[in-house]
């Protein structure tokens, strides 16, 4: 054998690029020389450019998870500002406009700038691990939707020192956040703020779609994928339908605001409540996205804490795609109180109705999954079991809210700030701490603390039902929402007492998770490949996992590779799945395409290398649009024109990557025919 | 026990990099198309939701116009076609007819820039006028600006074709862009439909 080749980051050199090959299949151990170029092609430079350059999608999704942490602790300490203010009748600490801008901004900040985005970085992170390939489809475009929402947040919170923050709440309905009621620039920074974030989003979903149908290990068929990936793709295919509506919204708000064109505009003929259509139909599958990933991240790690595959996997996989098309016609229950006709009532509140059931269908599947396994109690277990028990109760209540006669005597109370939470928290927060300490192993190589995770998690469940539960009670009492202060003599003092206590137990609870997490980081037991026995991709490589992902693509051959030993059904006439041989695809970074459907081997894809275009181009459109906000046009279009330039460099045709022909092609005079 | 090496053919050479369709860019663009499709569709939501609130006489300036519209439509569509003969010259080696085809569509594309702000020159109202002009020019602003793009892309392709980056081997660029223009211009069939012959009927 030769000696190893120099490890060539740009694949193969122009002499000897060929437009075809079988793929070596063989195995790599740790060690080789096959192993080391593998380690040497796909790692990020050190230093600062490394960190600029990069787009490795582990390190996006953790810093996804890791931004989307610090503005859930922004939002979590304006909510804790609000109910100092809320706690007693008749409170001064805050004024009304102060009180405007913190629930704006703390809803702005939840549901925006952390319970997708947290999201996504599970999905980034995990996508390429559980499905057996070496990045995302598109490893630039990755990098360019973290950078892009970062500074889209960044952009959303410039406003806010400045006592200048968003005031209308988060879904902003005019004529409020018309210039006629709000002429500062704090409308301004939320309407473009939400057509950058839109472009991070948009990206960020083309790009899981776009794996999805071609980045699947051989043999990962349809249904094999984990139902993870069924919650972010069904996400992501809503989210492509769902954000254009919002941004056109806001774009359309600016420009009434800035230029005076007319579409809310009651007096030229423009109408409100155009904006409340535009914006449910956005937000109501919206809500879909920022839970149908985390119902994901509970279907496939509850299974592992009780010994069994998921019960009812196929009607799980397909609930999950039901809801988010039915999702698409219920935004108007959002609306029930502003007299649109009976029929349409009608018709949108039992479509809202008929979500419990696919609702129930997972639901039910849980259950029987815990009911029917040997449940192994720990901490990610107890983060999931919460789950099932607040996502019932936060479903029964959009139940409730679904008939419209009850609805216009909750609409606008705090019945419905309770709902919202229970289903948002219970359904976002909770698994995506439950899935924390499940992939933290995975993520550091380190194990998260029991004692500390169970501590943690008691006084989180106690502190969110004593903060939430109470809001149902203020609202069945009358309590509106939205309201910076209220008198002593409506009978709404102990409630909101309980309900203020309950979030400082709630925070401190979260405290305790902060610091077992970086305890853990520093100090945990280290935890091998696979510490939980789990049956899916992601565990069969090491902890952290090499830049690589896998040494060699695996073939796969049942919902569970790693269980297949033990699992009678899957074994017998059932193929096994190779996991330490395969295609080897070391000719610079390469990965392997397959076949939509059955995931057959059909192309091998050059991948591209760590680029600073993505970082620039984040960068130069942020900028267009905060010249936007102040008005300098000039500006903008300069950075409009820095920011094609950077998208062309990006897209000319590279060698490398075999977009084009090695040698340029001369006119060979064919017949057109 | 049989595993999954015996499923799929593994001696099997397998094409590499951006190979036609099995590109994933081929997939990215259809995606984008996806998400871009919605956009006009919300905005032609816009339009058919506040004219049908509308109580004052829509379009207020009366009937819209059909000719210049109508031959512009043609216009924009018959770049379609040069754009597509494009790709098919370039497959079959006849770089300088490839080159030349899209040429043509990219003045096309130009001309139909050239009408379309003509037209809206002619018109009396401008986008504050009254509601009915922050539509118009609006959604027909919207559709321009991705005509606009699209002309960049097809000036790019224009470019690469003639550096001989591309044959009938490697042209995954010259359809992922294709796809795009050809998609600027059915859903200005939409938009005409909407701001042009609907009021007729409607």
């Amino acid at each position: 054998m030769s000696a190893p080749l120099k490890p060539d980051r740009n694949a193969n050199s122009q002499r000897t690029a060929a437009l075809s090959r079988v793929p070596e299949i063989g195995r790599v151990a740790h060690g080789s020389p096959t192993q080391l170029r593998l380690q040497e092609i796909w790692e990020a430079k050190p230093g600062w450019r490394g960190w600029l350059s990069t787009v490795d999608h582990k390190t996006i999704g953790l810093r996804y998870i890791i931004t989307a942490f610090v503005f859930l602790l922004m939002g979590g300490i304006e909510a804790l500002i609000m109910r100092l203010q809320l706690a007693r009748p008749n409170a001064t600490l805050l004024s009304p406009e102060q009180y405007n801008q913190l629930f704006t901004m703390h809803g702005v900040t939840m549901i925006f700038l952390y319970a997708l985005p947290v999201l996504s970085g599970f999905s980034n992170y995990l996508w390429p691990l559980v499905l057996g390939a070496r990045d995302m489809a598109f490893p630039r475009l990755n990098a360019l939707s973290y950078w892009v929402f970062l500074f889209a947040g960044i952009f959303l919170y410039s406003s806010f020192p400045f006592g200048q923050a968003p005031n209308a709440g988060w879904f902003n309905y005019v004529p409020l956040s018309g210039l006629e009621y709000n002429t500062g620039p704090n409308i301004d920074i939320y309407a473009l703020g939400m057509v950058l974030l839109g472009i991070s989003t948009t990206v960020g979903s083309v790009n899981f779609v776009a794996t999805l149908v071609r980045m699947r290990a051989p043999g990962m068929s349809l249904n094999r994928m984990p139902v993870l990936v069924w919650g972010t793709l069904t996400a992501s295919g809503g989210n492509l339908l769902a954000v254009p509506s919002v941004s056109l919204a806001f774009l359309m708000l600016w420009l009434d605001r800035q230029f005076g064109t007319h579409f809310f505009d009651v007096l030229n003929g423009g109408r409100p409540l155009l904006w409340q259509h535009m914006f449910w139909m956005f937000a109501h599958p919206w809500v879909y996205a920022v839970v149908l990933p985390a119902m994901g991240i509970v279907s496939d790690a509850l299974p592992v804490f009780c010994r069994r595959p998921l019960v009812g996997y196929t009607p799980v996989a397909l609930a999950t795609v039901g809801t988010m098309v039915v999702g698409f016609i219920v935004w108007i229950h959002h609306m029930f109180a502003t007299g649109i006709p009976a029929l349409a009532l009608a018709f949108f509140g039992s479509a809202s109705m008929v979500i419990s059931i696919p609702s129930a269908v997972a639901t039910f599947a849980w259950i029987a999954t815990i009911y029917t396994g040997r449940p192994v109690f720990k901490v990610p277990f107890f983060y999931f079991a919460g789950f099932v028990l607040l996502f019932v109760i936060g479903g029964v209540s959009g139940v409730m809210t679904a008939a419209v006669p009850l609805d216009w005597q909750l609409t606008d109370t705090y019945f419905v700030v309770a709902h919202l939470h229970y289903v948002l928290l219970g359904i976002n927060v909770f698994p995506v701490i439950g899935g924390i300490y499940y992939w933290f192993p995975k993520f550091t190589g380190r194990m998260m603390n029991e004692r500390f995770g169970k501590i943690g998690f008691v006084v989180l469940f106690i502190g969110f039902n004593v903060a939430f539960f109470p809001m149902h009670i203020a609202g069945l009492l009358g309590m509106p929402r939205r309201i910076y202060t209220y008198p002593a003599n409506m009978g709404w003092n102990t409630v909101n007492l309980i309900t203020s206590l309950g979030s400082f137990l709630f925070a401190l609870g979260v405290l305790i998770f902060l610091i077992d997490l970086v305890w853990s980081y520093k100090r945990g037991p280290v935890a091998g490949d696979n510490p939980w026995d789990a049956p899916t991709l992601e565990w069969s490589i090491s902890s952290p996992p090499p830049p690589y992902n896998f040494a060699t693509i695996p073939f796969v051959g049942s919902r569970h590779p790693l269980w297949e030993d033990r699992l009678p059904k899957e074994r017998g006439e059932r193929i096994g799945s190779v996991l330490d041989e395969g295609y080897i695809l070391d000719h610079g970074r390469e990965a392997l395409g397959t076949t939509v459907l059955d995931g057959e081997p059909d192309i091998i894809l050059k991948m591209p290398g760590d680029s600073y275009a993505p970082f620039l181009l984040g960068v130069f459109s942020s900028l267009m649009f905060a010249g936007m906000v102040l008005h300098a046009w000039w500006f903008t279009a300069a950075m409009l024109a820095a920011s094609a330039a950077s998208l062309i460099a990006w897209l000319w045709p590279e060698r490398a990557l075999i977009q084009r022909e090695p040698n340029p092609v001369h006119d060979a005079g064919g017949a057109i025919g | 026990m049989a595993d999954a090496f015996d499923v799929f053919d593994t001696n099997r050479a397998l094409p590499i990099g951006s190979a036609g369709k099995r590109s994933s860019g081929w997939w990215g663009v259809w995606t984008m198309i996806a998400t871009e499709a919605a956009l006009f569709g919300y905005l032609i939501f816009s339009y058919l939701y506040l004219s049908s609130q509308s109580a004052q006489h829509w379009p207020p300036e009366g009937l819209p116009k059909l000719g210049l519209g109508g031959a512009n439509t043609l216009v924009l569509l018959s770049s379609s076609v040069f754009v597509w003969f494009c790709e098919r010259c370039v497959r079959r080696k006849r770089l300088r007819l490839g080159v030349a085809s899209m040429a043509v569509g990219i003045v096309l594309g130009i001309a139909f820039v050239g009408i379309q702000l003509k037209e809206w020159h002619n018109h009396p109202y401008g986008p504050t006028t009254n509601l009915y002009g922050s539509l118009y020019f609006t959604i027909t602003g919207f559709h321009l600006l991705h005509v606009l793009v699209g002309i960049v892309i097809l000036l790019l392709l224009l470019t690469w074709t003639a550096l001989g980056y591309f044959d009938d081997k490697r042209c995954a660029a010259l359809t992922i862009g294709g796809l795009y223009w050809h998609f600027v211009d059915i859903v200005w069939l939409f938009i005409f439909t909407t701001l042009y012959l609907s009021p007729y009927v409607l």
